[in-house]
């Protein structure tokens, strides 16, 4: 639902992951979150941040999926009007 | 440049998906987008501009402000106008109009009524103001859920006895499932909501994909995951299949997340929930489980909410089903604004009526601007 | 330097200024002349004031007079960029910048709580201070009450201004032609999310401040030029959104924007995103919006360009006779939809 923004991984603090968290930044606007939701996650990555928690972190090729889909659809499309 | 949100904002794909649409597209079809910030989407970018004038978008139930029920508001003003209570909320129920008022009222009147950006703010208040009660408004879809349990599990590990939370939290797929069951609807397929999938998962809504023979896409939230979305959507109606897709797999897995759904199961049991506008529908939300019950503000303050009813003139009931557009209502614009809401799904900043309404294209007697 | 004279031992006052404002210092006795000398003498000193007469009497300046008044209540009152004491000074200078005046002169009247600290207060005063000299204004004359604690949330000010009109224009909304281009000075949403950033409860890192400056220099630069403006509007609460839509209603004509020629800086973007805010409705205290002929607008922009708060000026609409009193963004796509007015303020949110 609703309301969820990728941000970058900046630092990680606390070892538990219940209660671990880290600064995100929102094109440099930094806020510190809860991780306790994805203890996969390590700084360098974009996390889906909502209402203070990261709820996934983005699959960086899986990103390209929308791009890709609209490529070959549209390739497939132009190969059936010329043949 | 913002990173994964930029580019699927991005006019050249946007323009891309709507010619392929276009080009598939042979007969008319109704596409239900489940989750209010589609809705704001779709209107705030003109989406629908883009689309064949066969294809209708209906905007479906899934805004958790627009659907809290009006007698959990009226608790919900009734205990932050207790002079012991401090009532921290998300920004979006201040103006959610209640039988007589909102909380926005209550806090101009006196209230002790917070915004708060997480649940865990509103914890750290219960921490820092020992001596007032602390209660939070935990308000959500699937996706909020595992933050509200959060300040749940860490207030009673903590033993912070003076929190306790007023939970309105309700689950997507039994509402879709109403929607469905509904003799009224026309609905062919549906955008389901990639962000409460991001936390449940998709393996429910399969069970609504055979049911009733509706494809179903798990859809993001930008333009460009929208149009994708609706054409990954139309592509099965084209060819007469009904799956479950997923469109927004940059974020959303079919198990969903893991450590979410453990500590949902941990902190919260389903039960059956009454829907503003929709009524009651069984399992279709969630409460607070026995070992997390003393938590619960409703028994804590000994609250009995009684059933309200809506003004009689609003139809947001109709508008969350899809069965009727917010311009369709006599009110809308008139009888019905944001500031003077008559229903939640005006004053909702993801509802289909304030979307429309802040949103509002130009209507066909303007004169559009020439380029 | 310091201003403390040495009290006389039977009169039993203390020796150095207390910390903290107390009601007997609105009491217009002693401590109220001491409440002077200690926070404004150091920093409010001309002519004018030094005369100590109840009314400062100004020469009478040869041209139409302007004359505007506003209340400052911002929360925090000190945030990154600026302070209520400066925002005093710049916002009510602007607004007499927006009829097209040359500022001269401003009252100012603050009401302290009772228990507001003194350093804040000198640093108010000070700020209001070198404020007014950029802006080469001078505060004339002035006010304080003290009111009890718990009725005054620290400190309130109201300051008043003074300007006069050498020119012949009519700066307002009514002179709006259609065809006139939409110019706005600079990126929005700094002063809103600084405040934000500051404030309590919201918690975010940030390097934004505040935008507040003043916009005089630029409107006294356009007006030399000979530059034929329509309007001017400053932005403040409510963003630009609020601001084109009360010169469209006033009239009566459409204001169309281009939504990607709105400059907002990234990270200004990225502290709305997290909210849920719009940047189109977000305060500004140091940007305008000037209305002018199209064939203006290049010369406009150049002029505005010279200046520290001018420097990202950029074109971004123009007026058209339809839909009458309605503002229109055309967005990327090419989609135009309604630019409203919102209801109350944006508020942070989850969905």
């Amino acid at each position: 639902m609703c309301l969820s923004v990728p941000a970058e991984l900046i630092s990680i603090s606390g070892e538990d992951p219940l209660s671990r968290t880290g600064k995100v930044s929102f094109g440099g606007v930094i806020k510190e979150i809860s991780l306790a939701y994805v203890p996969e996650a390590r700084v360098g990555n974009y996390v889906l941040v909502h209402v203070g928690f990261a709820i996934s972190v983005i699959d960086g090729e899986e990103a390209r999926f929308v791009f890709d889909f609209l490529r070959q659809t549209a390739e497939a499309n132009s190969g059936k009007e010329l043949g | 440049m913002l990173r994964y949100i930029d580019e699927y904002r991005d006019p050249e794909l946007a323009l891309g998906y709507a010619r392929e649409i276009a080009a598939v597209t042979t007969r008319h079809w109704k596409i239900m987008e489940a989750c209010g910030g589609q809705t704001h989407s779709i209107v705030k970018y003109g989406i629908d501009r883009l689309l064949p004038t066969g294809i209708t978008l209906v905007h479906g139930p899934g805004c958790p402000v627009c659907v809290t029920p009006i007698s959990l508001i009226d608790s919900a003003i009734e205990l932050a106008a207790r002079p012991e209570v401090t009532f921290c909320t998300f920004g979006d129920m201040l103006r959610v109009p209640g039988s007589r008022k909102d909380l926005m009222t209550v806090k101009a009147e006196g209230g002790d009524v917070r915004v708060v950006y997480s649940p865990l703010d509103a914890l750290r208040l219960a921490e820092n103001l020992p001596h007032r009660e602390v209660v939070f408004f935990a308000v959500g879809f699937e996706t909020t859920a595992p933050a509200n349990a959060m300040a749940a599990y860490q207030a009673r590990r903590k033993k912070i006895r003076n929190f306790s939370l007023l939970v309105s939290q309700v689950l997507v797929p039994p509402a879709l499932e109403a929607v469905l069951s509904s003799p009224l609807h026309e609905i062919n397929g549906f955008l389901a909501p990639g962000h409460a999938c991001t936390i449940s998962g998709y393996e429910d809504y399969e069970a609504l994909a055979r049911k009733f023979r509706v494809p179903l896409v798990v859809t993001g939230f930008e333009p460009g995951d929208i149009l994708h979305g609706l054409l990954m959507c139309i592509l099965q109606l084209e060819s007469g299949r009904a799956e479950v897709e997923n469109q927004y797999t940059r974020s959303v897995q079919r198990e969903g997340n893991r450590e979410a759904r453990a500590m949902l199961a941990e902190v919260f049991e389903i039960a059956p929930r009454v829907w503003r506008g929709l009524g009651k529908i069984e399992a279709s939300g969630l409460r607070l489980s026995a070992a997390y019950s003393e938590l619960d503000a409703e028994k804590r303050f000994g609250l009995s909410p009684e059933s309200a009813e809506e003004k009689s003139a609003c139809i947001s009931g109709l508008i969350l089903q899809g069965i009727r557009k917010p311009v369709e209502c006599p009110e809308f614009g008139k009888g019905c604004r944001p500031e003077r809401p008559l229903g939640a799904t005006m004053v909702s900043s993801e509802g289909a009526c304030s979307a429309y309404y802040r949103y509002r294209r130009l209507e066909a007697t303007d004169e559009l601007p020439r380029t | 330097m310091n201003s403390r004279e040495p009290e006389g031992a039977s009169c039993g006052l203390p020796h150095e200024l207390p910390e903290k404002i107390l009601l007997a210092h609105g009491g217009g006795g002693r401590l109220m002349q001491q409440l002077i000398r200690g926070a404004f003498s150091e920093n409010f000193h001309n002519s004018y004031l030094s005369t100590e007469h109840d009314s400062a009497v100004l020469p009478a300046p040869s041209g139409r007079l302007a004359f505007t008044t506003d209340t400052y209540v911002v929360k925090p009152i000190f945030f990154p960029g600026g302070d209520i004491g400066r925002l005093s000074v710049f916002g009510t200078v602007n607004d007499l910048a927006m009829s097209g005046a040359r500022p001269l002169y401003l009252s100012t009247g603050m009401i302290l709580e009772e228990g507001f600290p003194l350093e804040s207060l000198q640093r108010i005063a000070r700020s209001m201070r070198e404020a007014a000299d950029l802006c080469g204004v001078q505060i004339v004359t002035g006010d304080t009450k003290v009111v009890e604690h718990g009725k005054g949330d620290g400190i309130f000010i109201n300051t008043a201004g003074v300007g006069v009109i050498e020119h012949s224009l009519n700066i307002q909304p009514s002179s709006l032609a259609e065809g006139d281009a939409v110019l706005l000075t600079g990126d929005l949403g700094r002063h809103g999310i600084a405040i934000m950033a500051a404030r309590e409860g919201l918690e975010f890192e940030t390097t934004i401040e505040s935008d507040c400056a003043p916009l005089a220099a630029m409107v006294l630069d356009l007006l030399d030029a000979c530059v034929e403006l329509h309007c001017l509007r400053d932005l403040t609460r409510g963003g630009l959104a609020s601001a084109l839509n009360e010169i469209a209603a006033k009239a009566s004509r459409a204001i169309v924007i281009e939504e990607m020629q709105i400059p907002v800086r990234t990270e200004v973007r990225g502290a709305c995103e997290m909210l849920g805010l719009d940047p189109l409705y977000v305060a500004n205290e140091g940007r305008m919006v000037a209305i002018l002929p199209a064939k203006e607008a290049s010369r406009a922009l150049e002029i505005l360009r010279r200046h520290e708060s001018g420097k990202e000026a950029v074109l971004i609409g123009k007026v058209e006779a339809k839909p009458a009193s309605r503002v229109v963004l055309r967005n990327a796509i090419g989609v135009t939809r309604y630019l409203d007015l919102l209801s109350g303020e944006q508020m942070p949110r989850i969905c």
